[in-house]
């Protein structure tokens, strides 16, 4: 029992290292293969325009309501304590720093996260990549190359985006319900705010960005098994990297702010 | 001239290829005929270097793929073409995209002959004015072609067939069996032809090996082929089921 146990453990403890490693390998070909990113800048704008249409719907849904609830959980948290002047500025940091930043990323690792894996997962399982590696073509520069740098520079441009729409969620929320008037909310936004929240949550994206483009890659490109081994594929690209952002997410706050 | 030399290979300790020898010789086309699974696709796969033979090397114009750095190996495989048993069509992009994409990345032809070249390509596999439609529009049938038309348009040394006449009709396999001889004959490409269609194999072949059990048990010209003692070759040529005891 103990021993089935450790062993398990055993193997569980070699597999994240085996895929830590794999990642890491995987990040310095990237990183090797941009040499062409200004050849290649047509696939680059190609797989960002994707990127974008296909999250932007969620991604202002998710940051409406988010900005909404967390105006509405402050003036929670403030009453009979501190007045609602400060209710601009306390869900403008919030939303800057954390909630925006992690929450996008997190819509981007099941949406874009998982499909790069399943539309990589599925090149592998029907020989494309083979196809593309017998054309002499790296699918590494062809295919993750693109794909990580689109997310890259995508994902921080998305949560500038998201931070806007939950600002104005929050706002509606101060106004109609809390009885905050536009004045008072964006004068207090005005007086706390600082430059180096929105940068130190947009730094954040970048990493959460790598994060999520690199585990759709690398869980893609270690597809086998058949329409099985994809569907398996895409689950595990969105659970490694929402992991991969909530860790990150501790980490780079420890260190930022 | 391709060299296999004692190339032995297993997946998860079962193993698939056991010293396989075999040399294609510049020019010739050369059948490999096996039961299924016997490691056809395998032993195709090792000669472009997809995949790394646990023991013993290949050697493609008197180099090692397996020992190669990367960038010569992608400057081997220019040489070779290679048709996948599933076609392998990329399916995010049309038909002219699929056959351009090889000589594009590779800046092989000025930009306003790529699609008169891709049309030649077509015609040559019998298709006309599909350049638009997308590989899921396709039959099993015209994906194999395409896919054939993509690998000639590198213009190759060596072709790598793997089934190239399965789910075929008898008309348009033979159309393609003709089409093997008259890319040898015409453009001088080696071709070596994984099959298990042994008319096909007769009439493409001017050498044919059998492999079997992980070896070449069978070596020699189809002739040769026809009149062996071997039981093991008698029976997969005749389809008879006799077990061998
Ligand atoms: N990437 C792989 N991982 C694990 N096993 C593999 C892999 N590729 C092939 N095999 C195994 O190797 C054996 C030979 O496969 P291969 O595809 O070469 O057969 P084949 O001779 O081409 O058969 P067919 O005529 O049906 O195409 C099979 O048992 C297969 O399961
Ligand atoms: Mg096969």
């Amino acid at each position: 029992m103990v021993s089935t146990l450790t062993r398990a453990l055993g193997r569980n403890i070699i597999d994240f290292f085996e895929k830590s490693g794999g990642m890491f390998i995987l990040l310095a070909q990237i990183f090797f293969e941009s040499k062409t990113v200004i050849r290649d800048r047509r696939i680059i704008i190609e797989q960002m325009h994707a990127v974008g249409v296909m999250s932007l719907p969620l991604v202002t849904v998710t940051s409406l309501f988010t900005g909404a609830v967390s105006a509405w959980q402050a003036a929670y948290q403030f009453e009979g304590f501190v007045s609602l002047t400060y209710l601009g500025g306390a869900t403008a940091i919030a939303i800057f720093m954390e909630l925006g930043p992690v929450l996008t990323a997190l819509v981007l690792a099941g949406r874009i996260g998982a499909s790069i894996a399943a539309e990589l997962g599925t090149m592998k399982v029907t020989e494309q990549i083979d196809a593309l590696e017998c054309l002499a073509i790296s699918p590494v520069r062809y295919l993750a190359m693109p794909r990580f740098w689109a997310v890259v520079i995508m994902l921080p441009v998305l949560t500038i985006y998201a931070n806007v729409i939950a600002l104005f969620g929050a706002y509606v929320v101060a106004s109609t319900l809390l009885d905050v008037s536009a004045t008072m909310f964006f004068d207090s936004v005005q007086q706390f705010f600082e430059l180096r929240n929105l940068f130190g949550g947009l730094t954040k994206s970048v990493a959460f960005g790598a994060s999520i483009a690199l585990v759709g890659c690398y869980v893609g490109f270690k597809t086998f098994g058949g329409a099985e081994g994809v569907g398996r594929s895409t689950i595990d690209a969105f659970v490694f990297s929402a992991i991969l952002i909530l860790v990150n997410d501790y980490i780079l706050a420890m260190l930022i702010f | 001239m391709i060299e296999i030399k004692k190339v032995s290979k297993s997946f998860d300790e079962q193993p698939v290829l056991n010293g396989v020898e075999l040399i294609i010789e510049d020019g010739s086309s050369h059948v490999i005929i096996g039961r299924s699974g016997c490691g056809k696709s395998v032993l195709l796969k090792h000669i472009v270097g997809l995949l790394k033979p646990d023991e013993g090397d290949i050697w493609v114009d008197n180099v090692s793929v397996v020992s190669m750095r990367r960038r010569e190996l992608y400057k081997t495989r220019v040489k070779i073409g290679m048709l996948f048993q599933g076609s392998a069509l990329f399916d995010s992009m049309n038909v002219e995209e699929n056959i351009s994409l090889g000589v594009r990345e590779h800046r092989m032809f000025p930009h306003d002959e790529i699609s008169d070249r891709v049309a030649a390509k077509l015609e040559l596999v019998d298709l006309h004015g599909i350049q638009k439609k997308f590989p899921s529009e396709l039959s099993g049938g015209m994906k194999k072609r395409v896919s054939l038309a993509r690998a000639l348009m590198m213009e190759p040394k060596y072709m790598l067939y793997d089934e190239p006449t399965t789910g075929l009709d008898p008309v348009m396999a033979d159309a393609i069996n003709d089409l093997i001889i008259s890319v040898r004959d015409r453009l001088g490409v080696t071709s070596i032809v994984v099959t298990h269609d042994m008319a096909s194999a007769y009439k493409v072949g001017d050498h044919i090996s059998m492999l079997h059990e992980g070896l070449v048990n069978f070596s020699g010209t189809p002739d040769e082929i026809r009149k062996s003692k071997n039981r093991v070759v008698q029976n997969f040529i005749t389809g008879n089921q006799v077990v061998v005891a």
